[in-house]
């Protein structure tokens, strides 16, 4: 034991990095630990699968052929075509819910005082959080697209559209993650957590373009489904893949959907960052 | 030369509880400083304070030279804090928590990694080192915890109840890292429930009871306050009580207790072992045969109870899960100081009290 507590004491201080290297270099160390954390749990990542994919197959075939696109003739494929989009956005919002979840977690464990009492970055905990929840989603998204291709989705409009699709799909998912960042710190349990992080979902995903064409809704929410920042994303990854069945919707948001899907991400990103660091910071776990 | 930690009146309170109420301390470099109290007293709320994780309403604190409330990221890579909760990610190995902690000091990952693997030798955690550490007994969390504490050698430490809810052989084992710690120049602030603890670790004491500081000495200084010394004997059978307290009379300051069904009797004297011989020469020369026999000073237990009016472990949350930790037999108890995986088994049940 002597020999090896000699090095136990000593002068060697550790330098201090700042600003923004040091902000994304303990990120990254934060995300390293989450995405470890996440092939200890494969159960997480798999149960985040089957919930779209288990979305896929149920609306494409039992509710495929009685929802009607209009402009198209029923069955033929033609819905899976429609719902991809949606059920792609769907999913990268939805994965929110585990941001809440495991920061709740987090802050009712002793780790996060570690991390408080550690010099690093402040928000290093946070923003780690959500780099390994957008690598989770990536994955995600790409075996839904997988099994979306095997059951006859299609990209209509070469591949370079495609993954600028899919690029918007994670930024929204990025800043979604960031209000389940907010919520995780938020509530007092994970428990709460989890069903905090997911209820408010439903509305926003649902009064949407995602499931069914907005022109079908009644006209007061009509606009809310318009000006939904979920929506934008949806149109402008129909565009994207080349989905869109008949003229898109003339409303502004619909029109220049790939501009708001981008603006709503950032805005969204910027706000909820802002808010969940400074929580974090005066939490008092 | 100036304390390395200082706390001028701190204030805390969280709605209408005063956890602190004025706590004023400091620990000379290289020297321990037992903060000693029942659950509640506001050892934790203290420790908080000076580690940069809660801010005092008011009152000020300077560690290692640097103020806690004006330069906290500064103050943080200089102190190691070891909680009550081990503070460790179950979902990884011994190993990568180690490493991540020293990324976080900003060591270079190559410094983390040596550095890593260093500690978990010294801890005995190689073998267990890619194992995730929710495979981990409580002791081995505990020392997992304590190594993470240590990635940058700082000179300043906090551990809060460092081995609350340990058996007594993994208790022993902290103790002497924790002694190794402090010979090599650390200085140390340690909170702990039990008396035994602070009497063999810390070089001062301060007893905080209801968020003040309410005493502060060493231990014999606090032991002195409450009162001199005694002798105990047993006697071998009843019948000789009356003679014993006859022929210890000489040597009394004053009235001898007498506990009957354990034919022991307590004198107050003064004069330390000189009056013991003398008190064992007496018995021997009138044929007392006795069965035990020693100069007893007061204990923490005693001074505690004199401070605050109620012992150590009384206050509310009595999860009192620990019977070993509280005898007052003193040093040394618990066998040798194994600290292999073996003992460490016992530990779980204890080891997980929260």
């Amino acid at each position: 034991m002597s020999t090896a507590t000699e090095h136990a004491i000593g002068a060697a201080m550790p330098r201090q990095r700042r600003g923004a290297a040091a902000t994304l270099h303990d990120s990254w160390v934060v995300a390293k630990r989450n995405l470890r954390r996440m092939t200890r749990i494969p159960e997480i990542v798999v149960f985040g699968l089957m919930q779209p994919v288990m979305f896929v197959l149920l609306f494409s075939y039992v509710m495929g052929g009685a929802i009607q696109i209009p402009g198209t003739n029923a069955g033929s494929g033609t819905y899976i075509q429609f719902l991809m989009a949606g059920i792609f956005a769907q999913t990268v919002t939805f994965a929110t819910a585990g941001a809440s979840a495991g920061i709740a977690e987090d802050m009712t464990k002793g780790l996060v005082d570690r991390f408080r009492s550690l010099p690093m970055a402040r928000s290093a905990v946070l923003v780690g959080r959500t780099l390994a929840d957008l690598c989770q989603t990536a994955f995600t998204v790409i075996v839904l697209a997988a099994v979306a291709l095997l059951v006859g989705w299609r990209i209509h409009d070469g591949v370079l559209n495609a993954l600028g699709a899919f690029a918007l799909l994670l930024l929204l998912g990025y800043a979604f993650s960031w209000i389940g960042a907010l919520i995780g710190l938020s509530v007092r349990s994970p428990e709460a957590a989890t069903s905090a992080g997911l209820i408010w979902l439903f509305p926003l995903t649902f009064v949407s373009n995602a499931f069914v064409p907005v022109s079908s809704m009644p006209g007061w929410l009509q606009g809310v489904a318009y000006w939904n920042p979920f929506s934008a994303t949806v149109q402008a990854c129909r565009d994207l893949f080349g989905n869109q069945v008949g003229p898109v919707d003339s409303a502004w948001p619909m029109q220049h959907a790939a501009l708001v899907s981008v603006l709503w991400s950032v805005l969204i990103t910027v706000v909820f960052s802002w808010l969940s660091v400074r929580k974090y910071r005066s939490a008092v776990g | 030369m100036a304390p390395a930690i200082q706390a001028e009146n701190l204030v805390k309170t969280f709605g209408d509880v005063r956890a602190l109420d004025g706590v004023s301390l400091d620990v000379p470099e290289g020297t321990v400083l037992g903060l000693l109290g029942p659950n509640g007293a506001g050892k934790t709320t203290t420790v908080r304070v000076l580690t940069t994780l809660l801010r005092p309403d008011s009152g000020r604190a300077v560690v290692a030279g640097v103020d806690v409330l004006k330069h906290p990221n500064k103050v943080r890579s200089l102190i190691g804090l070891s909680g009550q909760y081990a503070a460790v990610d179950e979902y990884l190995t011994g190993f990568e928590n180690l490493q991540m902690v020293g990324e976080l000091y900003q060591m270079s990952a190559r410094e983390a990694k040596a550095r890593a693997l260093e500690l978990l030798e010294w801890f005995n955690l190689g073998e267990a080192k890619d194992r995730t550490a929710k495979t981990y007994s409580g002791g081995m969390r505990r020392r997992l915890d304590l190594a993470a504490a240590l990635v940058v050698r700082p000179p300043v430490m906090f551990l809060d109840e460092p081995t609350t809810g340990l058996d007594p052989r993994n208790r022993l084992a902290l103790w002497e890292v924790i002694e190794t710690l402090v010979e090599q120049g650390t200085t140390l602030l340690l909170t702990t429930q039990y008396l035994e603890e602070a009497d063999r670790l810390a070089h001062d004491i301060a007893v905080v009871d209801h968020g003040r500081v309410i005493a502060r000495g060493t231990a014999d200084q606090l032991k002195a306050q409450i009162g001199g010394e005694r002798i105990e004997v047993v006697v071998h059978e009843p019948g000789l009580v009356a003679d014993a307290v006859a022929a210890l009379s000489g040597y009394a300051l004053g009235e001898p207790a007498v506990e009957k069904n354990t034919r022991r009797i307590t004198v107050p004297v003064s004069g330390g072992a000189r009056v013991l011989a003398d008190a064992i020469r007496e018995l021997d020369s009138r044929g007392i045969e006795i069965d035990d026999i020693g100069l007893r000073r007061p204990t923490l237990d005693d001074v505690f109870l004199t401070l605050t009016g109620h012992v150590a472990e009384a206050a509310e949350e009595g999860n009192g899960a620990d019977p070993g930790g509280r005898g007052r037999s003193g040093r040394g108890q618990g066998g040798p100081a194994a600290d292999g995986p073996g003992p460490d088994k016992q530990a779980v049940a204890a080891g997980r009290e929260h």
